[in-house]
């Protein structure tokens, strides 16, 4: 050992030891840790508050639990997380770093708007599947200029499809101060209200849950045959595990970039119709809370599988649902959601480490 | 378009280039020694948050600066615990480090928004500062844009002209030799990452009391991807982190000023140049594979472990 590593040594005397197997066990408890993790953390910030932090506990992580609307309002949340995240742990496992679902969920609500504002008079029933398609087709061209930049050119793909969050952002704002205005609102910057057939019912009488809460699960069902049972979906998955042994076995790196990027911008698409169809019933300035961000999270916490991401998106909008409450309740800034998703991801990374090693303490053969 | 004009626009210019200049800088000596954060942005939001925290509680504009780069250096060592003594994912710890960083940012800055902080003054060299042209373009900044320039120079006289400088690169291209000639490539990899964010400090401090004196969430605007990228296109070399800051620096401003000069753009138009700048630079950048493979440092990214 150098000496100058030795401080380093003194302050963290462990050594990591790689384990033969890599724990199962370990990649299911990790997001249950994670999960305490925050949550202890949460009781500290409360503290630090001045909060009394079992009141606040309940308020945030209990009380969005207690009856039919509340649990309603907890499923409606969760769709976009879901939808966004299914797509992108298919491009996270493949090593496609796709971090713009935000402006492809954009997108696609304003590609599906199109259709409501300029359709739904003359496109009956079929608005609603139209507008699905509008934006799922929206997601997936705006993901296809990060695909087609990185196959041509080489471009790296986080970067830009980030770049495209700020640009789509502007592209709504224009739209809606702008042509898509509506002409009796007031002047607030949104469209005019969508038409009846142009909105989605609510599934169950009480909530405001709609129909892409199915649409997002049978997605789930769908992404899981995709991944664990299509040839496309194993070459995705080896690209990702392994690239030299998938470039070995001439698996295309372009067709995993352009599959992974426009399965994620489509679902972000289906994400922004659905809300925008749903519970906001127009287009406005903004209309997502940062889901596609969030999903990033949820995609991870969810061990990039389909059905944990289900659970996953459930924990987060909880999450979504407590800030809100605790705003309400307690006056404490709704921005304390930020602080606890972040804190999950890190924490699940951490903890994510004891899948592969384990900590052995240093023992040194001769005292020093 | 006359002098008149041009000065104040090419003032401003360097003036939103500085917070670009340290977040870039610092980002290259993080990648130049092998580790990817892509936390910059949340670092910047943290350090921005921090220094009007501290410049209103205090009153000091130096205070301010340094509570910034404790706060993003305090981050930025959370990152470097995770991905170097833990070995998590770079990517992916970066990307939680800005969600966190996102999240931290507004939830400490929510008493603070809307509130004044008066703006770090401008240095008035007696005499000089009034010379026509010369003394407003070169001689009227505030301090931290003059030491932006300093920290230029000393980054690539550490990077191409010291011993230490010579290891931190080795650690970026092969950590295995580094190890074996005796470089304490973690040790290095920790100040690397840490120095990384003390400089995205410094530019976040710099938003919330000079380029935009106030606090507002999400205040830097995805300034700190722009960093980022800025170091792609500078292919990891410092002087053209320098010249790429200035010309972001001009696109952001000129969208500004193109209202100004009667351009019929609809402004929100006019917000997208600098982050579709942002991509075309890339495109313009990565389109021959042989640029990145040759510049970038070679283990970018990867985890490293001495007794693996």
């Amino acid at each position: 050992m150098s000496q100058p590593d030795s401080l380093l040594r003194r302050l963290w005397p462990f050594r990591l030891e790689r384990r033969a197997t890599p724990s199962a066990a370990m990649r299911l408890a990790s997001p249950l840790i994670a999960g305490v993790a925050m949550a202890l953390t949460g009781l500290i910030v409360f503290l630090i508050l001045g909060q009394d932090p079992l009141v606040a506990f309940r308020v945030f992580f209990i009380a969005p639990f207690g009856g039919s609307y509340e649990i309603g309002e907890l499923l409606l949340k969760a769709t976009p997380l879901m939808l966004c995240a299914l797509g992108l742990a298919i491009g996270f496992k493949a090593n496609v770093w796709n971090i713009g679902a935000e402006g492809q969920l954009i997108v696609g609500a304003i590609a599906g708007s199109a259709v409501a504002l300029f359709g739904s008079e003359s496109l009956g029933a079929l608005t609603v599947p139209l507008m699905m398609l509008a934006g799922a087709i929206g997601g997936m061209a705006w993901a296809a200029i990060p695909a087609f930049l990185r196959t041509r050119f080489h471009t790296n793909e986080i970067l830009v499809s980030l770049m495209l969050v700020y640009i789509a952002q502007q592209l709504l704002g224009y739209l809606v101060h702008g042509p898509w205005k509506d002409p009796a609102g007031y002047n607030f910057p949104q469209s005019r209200a969508f038409a009846e057939a142009a909105i989605l019912p609510a599934l169950v009488e009480g909530t405001r849950v709609t129909g892409a809460l199915i649409m997002a699960l049978v997605l789930a069902v769908l992404a899981w045959l995709f991944t664990a049972k299509t040839h496309a979906g194993y070459r995705m998955q080896v690209a990702g595990l392994a690239p030299a042994a998938a470039r070995y076995a001439g698996f295309s790196d372009t067709r995993n970039i352009w599959l992974a990027l426009l399965v994620g911008g489509g679902m972000a698409g289906l994400a922004g119709i659905s809300e925008v169809a749903g519970p906001i019933g127009l287009l406005q300035a903004v209309i997502s809370p940062g889901y596609g961000f969030a999903a990033i999270i949820v995609a991870f916490v969810g061990r990039l599988h389909p059905f944990g991401i289900v659970l996953a998106s459930l924990l987060m909008s909880l999450l979504y649902l407590g800030g809100e409450a605790a705003q309400v309740e307690l006056q404490l800034p709704s921005s304390i959601t930020g602080l606890f998703q972040g804190s999950l991801l890190f924490y699940l990374l951490a903890a994510d480490l004891f899948i592969g090693f384990r900590l052995r303490r240093i023992v040194r053969a001769v005292a020093p | 378009m006359n002098l008149d004009h041009l000065i104040p626009i090419l003032v401003s210019t360097v003036i939103a280039a500085t917070p670009l200049i340290y977040a870039a800088l610092g980002e290259l000596v993080t990648e130049r020694a092998g580790v990817l954060n892509l936390g910059v942005e949340g670092m910047m939001l943290v350090g921005a948050v921090a220094a009007f925290a501290a410049g209103i509680a205090t009153g000091s504009l130096s205070i301010a600066f340094v509570a910034g780069m404790l706060a993003a250096t305090a981050l930025s060592l959370l990152f470097a615990f995770l991905t170097l003594s833990l070995q998590t994912n770079q990517v992916a710890t970066g990307l939680a480090l800005t969600l966190f960083g996102v999240g931290l940012s507004a939830f400490v800055g929510r008493d603070y928004a809307g509130m004044p902080i008066e703006r770090v003054p401008k240095i008035d060299i007696a005499g000089l500062s009034d010379l026509p042209v010369i003394g407003p373009l070169l001689l009227n900044y505030d301090l931290p844009v003059y030491l932006s320039i300093a920290l230029y120079f000393a980054v690539q006289h550490f990077l191409t002209r010291t011993h230490t400088g010579l290891r931190l690169r080795a650690c970026g291209e092969s950590p295995t030799v580094a190890h074996a000639i005796g470089a304490p490539v973690i040790a290095i990899r920790y100040r690397a990452v840490m120095f990384g964010g003390a400089m995205a400090g410094i530019a976040g401090a710099y938003l919330s009391t000079a380029l935009t004196p106030m606090w507002v969430e999400g205040l830097s605007a995805g300034r700190g991807w722009i960093a980022l990228a800025l170091v792609v296109f500078a292919t990891w070399k410092p002087l053209r982190v320098l010249l790429g800051a200035y010309l972001f620096g001009g696109v952001t401003v000129m969208q500004l000023y193109a209202q100004g000069f009667g351009v019929e753009v609809p402004s929100e138009f006019l917000s997208m140049l600098p982050y579709a700048a942002t991509i075309i630079v890339l495109v313009i950048i990565c389109r021959d594979p042989k640029t990145i493979l040759l510049n970038q440092p070679a283990s970018l990214g990867k985890s490293f472990h001495p007794d693996a």
